[in-house]
């Protein structure tokens, strides 16, 4: 086996506390070749400041158009092993539990097929494969179905829906946040490995509003769970907090976004009415205060990044959802979405940045919402406002007449 | 259907492995019946079921890009200490679930032997989210894992203590394209390109549709032009905000450009509804240069910021919170940053952001 380049600058990024990924990449060019490559080149780019990597080109598995994403050096005569350096994204099982024997599988298909680098987990939500060549792009394929697991999403299709740990582990989770994103995952795979949207479109599950997950930020579709009837409380349980040193009144009630808790040093009283959910008397006795029994979500919509018309956060859809299976209300909303979208929107346009453009008073009339005050931070400031309709006197003959109906 | 020789079927459209053969067993007894949980170190948590189950949770970090030789030595401790079952978290760290107490501290030892170290819960300085970098992205203005190393090495003591007032989220994006929600982060380290595309007029009409390159361009900056017969696009450049939609259309307009590429610094954002609403990031640094292997300007740019918060915050404030508190001129004051025309909006709806109030502290 060949020695590894002189990596000077890289190898700076070995030394301190912090785990390193120049000795992972180290790790694996032990055995592979394409990792000794990749040194070689990351190392100029240290050199030069910038990148060495060309735009992906077309390459992917037989039937699918997602999930894998062609990846070439700008110096392949220097770097030859790394010519063609493809990522796959797989999709992850829900909230990234893992059994050590599937583990060793995934390691082992990458180990014969790959640079043996991956990222344990790709933004989206995916295991990440970084670096392997076309011609063994199916034989990954074959392997990894073989093992159970499929391609994720990429390009202007359904990206790999993904979820918060939930009620694996989660006391706070007001739904099945795993449940539905398998669900969700294997109800659209056909839109999940074959682009056929006018970008891409992303689900996060979130079971509660902290949203681990950050389903406001990144997520097309962002379902953060939540609850309609009162906040459980155990009032001995609050006395132990504020035995314990806890300030009540301080710590957690002057901190409630909506001034909807009082403690008198005996007993904690909530107006529920005016709670928002905002999880911080939760979090902080977690022993003493749950969510509602009454759990769902709300659902939110058009979150993304700045490209192209600047970021968004989501905004209030459907202010409260049950979400239980087989989530019918949810799909039939999702479907109604898609459709609207892959009519009006254009190439690269996100769902968020379609609502821009057409208002969300019409994106609402066209998936049939009604639209409620939940869904604005207040109502409108400017007063041009628009009508499609007016009344005319009679025996005018041009404008719109009012509906007959 | 008749076919001479008998093929395997090729599967597709299989999906992900259905996650509940991936659950603990525990975790299968307990699903949606955990009562509470609580802190007990750094790194370490326990959740108490309905039942009276406690599952405790060993929290470690990784550096995101991850050997398989690593991986391996993660599912080898799973084995050894939590029945052959492990997650990972949505910030890139790996958890270990344990239902033997006793077993924890030798968990904790294995991996910091192996160099994983155990923190990232509660009030600490958790995993950076970052992107892929000069490793494997075509438009990065800066390398990913490098400078996430260099600020995680800074800001070390942070992951294994748990001494802030609150939480803090640091991510990193080596483009505008952020691959991962920087936008919202309390520090996001955005890799930034300062020159407008250079156009490769000799290929550009091979590769690229030009109606779709000159529709790409947020603030209409790119035409389409003709140059020496050959058909190609033309900037202007005095209207290119560096955003590099152009070039994810078209490889024949790169920025990258190593004089120019570097790093921005953005505060105050946060996902959670937690006291706050959700918010975006706020630009602090409008420019620090690439300086690699250790890039020292953007290290002390962030630990700069999150020491004036540790200091000044109450508890449970975020870094928007903090800022709302104290103004935003008391920040840079505090900070040392120097406010520049940058800070300025000029995009949609900059006028949203200006002061329209005379609510102003002294200085």
């Amino acid at each position: 086996m060949a020695d590894n380049p002189e990596t000077p600058l890289l190898d700076e990024l070995e030394k301190g506390p912090w785990p390193s990924f120049v000795k992972e990449i180290k790790q694996a060019a032990q055995t592979s070749p394409m990792a000794r490559g990749l040194l070689g080149q990351l190392e100029q780019s240290y050199r030069e400041k910038i990148g060495h990597w060309k735009h992906g080109g077309i390459v992917g598995v037989m039937g699918y158009g997602g999930g894998v994403i062609g990846r070439y050096s700008d110096l392949p005569g220097k770097f030859p092993e790394v010519a063609h350096f493809h990522t796959m994204r797989i999709n992850h099982p829900a909230a990234w539990f893992y059994t050590s024997e599937a583990l060793r599988k995934l390691c082992d298909i990458w180990e014969r097929h790959g640079s043996g680098l991956t990222n344990m987990h790709g933004s989206t939500g995916d295991i990440i494969f970084l670096g392997t060549t076309t011609e063994h792009l199916e034989p990954v394929f074959a392997e990894l179905t073989e093992a159970g697991f499929d391609l994720g999403g990429s390009g202007s299709d359904m990206r790999t829906p993904s979820c918060c740990i939930g009620p694996a582990r989660c006391e706070w989770a007001c739904y099945d946040t795993l449940a539905l994103t398998y669900d969700l995952t294997m109800q659209y795979q056909d839109e999940l490995h074959r682009p056929a949207f006018p970008y891409k479109f992303k689900f996060k599950m979130a079971g509660c509003p902290i949203d681990c997950v950050a389903c406001i930020a990144r997520a097309d579709m962002s379902i953060i769970g939540t609850w309609r009837d009162d906040i459980q409380v155990d009032q001995d349980a609050v006395r132990q907090y504020a035995k314990g040193g806890l300030d009540v009144d301080k710590d957690v009630c002057q901190n409630c976004p909506t001034r909807c808790m009082e403690w008198n040093g005996k007993k904690l009283t909530i107006d529920n009415d005016n709670c928002v959910k905002c999880m911080h008397c939760i979090r902080t006795m977690t022993k003493a205060l749950r969510p509602g029994k009454d759990r769902g979500a709300t659902i939110l919509l058009g979150s993304k990044a700045p490209i192209v018309e600047g970021a968004l956060l989501s905004s209030v859809l459907v202010p409260f959802m049950k979400l239980e299976p087989p989530y019918e209300e949810l799909k039939d909303l999702i479907e109604k979405i898609w459709d609207f979208w892959g009519e009006h929107g254009k190439n690269r346009e996100r769902v968020g940045e379609l609502i821009q453009r057409v208002g969300l008073g019409n994106f609402l009339e066209a998936i049939e919402v009604e639209p409620q005050p939940e869904m604005v931070a207040h109502p409108r400031e400017n007063p041009y406002v628009f009508y499609e309709e007016y009344y005319e006197e009679e025996g005018e003959e041009e404008g719109e007449k009012p509906s007959d109906q | 259907m008749t076919t001479g020789t008998a093929q395997p079927k090729r599967k597709t459209d299989i999906g992900p492995p259905q996650y509940q053969k991936f659950l603990p067993p525990m975790v299968k007894a307990n699903y949606g019946k955990w009562k509470y949980h609580e802190i007990l170190r750094p790194g370490v948590m326990v959740h108490v079921a309905e039942s009276g189950d406690k599952l405790f949770t060993v929290r470690a970090g990784s550096p995101r890009l991850v050997s398989i030789q690593t991986i391996r030595l993660f599912a080898d401790l799973a084995d050894k200490y939590c029945g052959g079952f492990l997650r990972f978290t949505s910030r890139h760290n790996v958890e270990f679930l344990l239902t033997d107490e006793s077993k924890i501290d030798p968990l904790i030892h294995d991996l910091r032997q192996a160099g994983f170290p155990v923190g990232g819960l509660g009030n600490s300085i958790t995993s950076i989210i970052h992107t892929q970098g000069w490793v494997h992205c075509h438009s990065a203005a800066t390398d990913a894992s490098g400078i996430v190393k260099c600020v995680m090495d800074d800001l070390f003591e942070h992951f294994t203590t748990l001494k802030l007032p609150g939480k803090i989220r640091i991510a990193l994006a080596c483009c505008l394209n952020m691959c991962g929600a920087v936008h919202c982060s309390d520090i996001a380290i955005l890799g930034v390109h300062r020159r407008p595309p250079r156009v490769q007029d000799e290929n550009l009409n091979r590769i690229c549709e030009i109606p779709n390159v000159v529709a790409s361009c947020p603030t209409a900056a790119i035409r389409p032009a003709t140059k020496n017969g050959r058909p190609t696009v033309e900037i202007e450049e005095s209207l290119c905000m560096f955003c590099a939609n152009c070039y994810t259309v078209c490889p024949s307009l790169p920025l990258n450009d190593p004089l120019n590429d570097g790093v921005s610094i953005w505060v105050g954002g946060k996902v959670s509804n937690c006291i706050s609403e959700p918010r975006f990031s706020k630009l602090a640094i409008p420019f620090l240069p690439n300086n690699p292997p250790r890039w020292p300007e953007v290290v002390q740019a962030v630990r700069g910021i999150v020491e004036v918060w540790a200091k000044h915050a109450r508890k449970f404030e975020r870094m928007g919170d903090f800022i709302d508190r104290i103004g935003w001129p008391r920040f840079f004051q505090m900070t040392g940053i120097e406010f520049t025309k940058q800070h300025i909006d000029d995009f949609k709806h900059a006028g949203l952001t200006y002061k329209r109030s005379a609510h102003l502290r002294r200085r």
